[in-house]
């Protein structure tokens, strides 16, 4: 069998880790846990022009680097044509620029039941000789959805794409009575309550670890169908 | 009580959420109480209590598990049922004598199931996750219970209730991890 050795540590602090970061609640919570166990040494982000792109969300994507400035956190980010397959490589040149740049020693993602996505980025990973981390992984949605509210993070819906979500769910909070209607909604719609199955799409405004918050000051919202989207024209962070 | 190792790099890792958790969700849903610990932190008193053992993965990076086989021995001797999963078949395979080879797996996968067994409830083929860069080759008597094109998926020991799977059963493959539950609870009464 190969040699097999203590994983190496370049920092004190743990491993260096770079987050793949889409602006939406699961990259940030899975930063935060990732925070709590190694070192986040940068957030990667991937702007794909195509909404319908199977790996990156999209509809708000733009925000990423407000969100590292409140965290406080470097942040490197691609364009990607969002063709199947092809935006591989340019999540891969992504992944590859925060190795050069920051030394990263793995990858984190917010993944919670995609294996199409947790299966790309694994193999992205190995081809790198990365580690690659996935701490809400095939978690208890419900849990993980009352931990998110509890610790904080103030995230809002930006896009729906499935009945029964109606045009007031634009812009709304992810607090304990959104959380209420979205537990009905899996009873009675059968969607998965974390918005994994692309019922819906969040933006985080604010993180425990963010040291600012952002406020939206402009936004327009389209809606039609069930399908709807929040976007942010103009937004700056305020002290907490 | 079913005790679930974690055999990731260090206890508490960032891993344990990946690897330990969706599996103590199964165990929970099946209203069975469970006890997680580090394979490093392990302790004869640790086993008193527990019916069934699961051995849980690692990430694909993470074999360090395999460097310290040592830490395993008590596996000789258990009496309780064991489930390794992954990283766990691989320390099953090692703790009794096999040897364990590169060989890695991501995604997807058929596997076939060539011996019936009720821990694979006798489906002929199902899809299976796959997460592993090492693959097994088996102790001497071991029971082959289902393949993938690339390998060995499911084992058993000749005679005692220790099981191995390849495949990630928390990922849409649930009854597995259910029925070695229910394996545990039938021996315990």
């Amino acid at each position: 069998m190969g040699e097999i050795q203590e994983p190496e540590r370049t920092s004190v602090n743990g491993m260096r880790l770079g987050v793949l970061c889409s602006g939406g609640k699961d990259s940030l919570f899975a930063c935060y846990l990732a925070m709590q166990k190694e070192e986040v040494a940068c957030l990667i982000s991937v702007r794909s022009r195509n909404e319908e792109s199977y790996m990156f969300h999209i509809p708000n994507v733009h925000l990423v680097p407000l969100q590292a400035e409140a965290a406080g956190l470097p942040l490197i980010t691609v364009e990607t044509e969002g063709i199947e397959e092809a935006e591989l490589s340019d999540l891969s040149r992504a992944i590859c620029l925060a190795v050069e740049r920051h030394g990263i020693e793995g990858v984190v993602t917010g993944a919670l039941l995609s294996v199409y996505q947790a299966t790309r980025i694994q193999r992205i990973c190995r081809d790198l000789d990365l580690w690659c981390f996935n701490p809400l992984w095939y978690t208890d949605q419900e849990a993980y959805m009352e931990l998110l509210i509890e610790a904080g993070f103030r995230a809002v819906v930006t896009g729906v794409f499935s009945a029964p979500f109606n045009a007031a769910w634009l812009g709304r909070m992810i607090d304990r009575e959104a959380l209420k209607d979205l537990k009905q909604y899996v009873r009675k719609y059968r969607i998965i309550l974390t918005g994994e199955g692309g019922e819906y799409e969040t933006l985080v405004l604010d993180a425990p670890f963010f040291a600012r918050r952002i406020v939206i000051e402009e936004s327009t919202e389209e809606y039609f169908n069930y399908r709807g989207i929040l976007r942010v024209r103009r937004a700056r962070l305020e002290a907490k | 009580m079913i005790l679930l190792l974690d055999l990731s790099y260090r206890a508490h890792s960032l891993s344990r959420d990946e690897f330990v958790g969706p599996i103590a969700h199964i165990v929970s849903r099946a209203g069975l109480e469970w006890e997680e610990m580090h394979f490093s932190e392990i302790r004869s008193d640790d086993l008193k209590g527990a019916i069934g053992i699961i051995l849980c993965g690692t990430a694909l990076k993470d074999n360090l598990f395999a460097a310290r086989v040592q830490e395993f021995s008590w596996l000789r001797n258990i009496s309780v049922p064991v489930l390794g999963i992954c990283a766990g078949m691989q320390i099953l395979c090692l703790v009794f004598g096999g040897t364990i080879r590169p060989g890695c797996e991501i995604g997807m996968t058929t596997v076939r199931a060539d011996t019936p067994d009720p821990l694979l409830l006798g489906s002929p083929a199902f899809q299976a996750y796959e997460l592993h860069s090492f693959t097994c080759d088996l102790p001497q008597g071991w029971v082959v219970m289902a393949v993938s094109d690339s390998g060995v998926q499911a084992v058993r020991h000749p005679t005692r209730p220790l099981y191995g799977v390849m495949f990630h059963p928390e990922v849409r493959n649930d009854g597995v991890v259910e029925r070695f539950l229910s394996l545990c609870q039938e021996k315990d009464r």
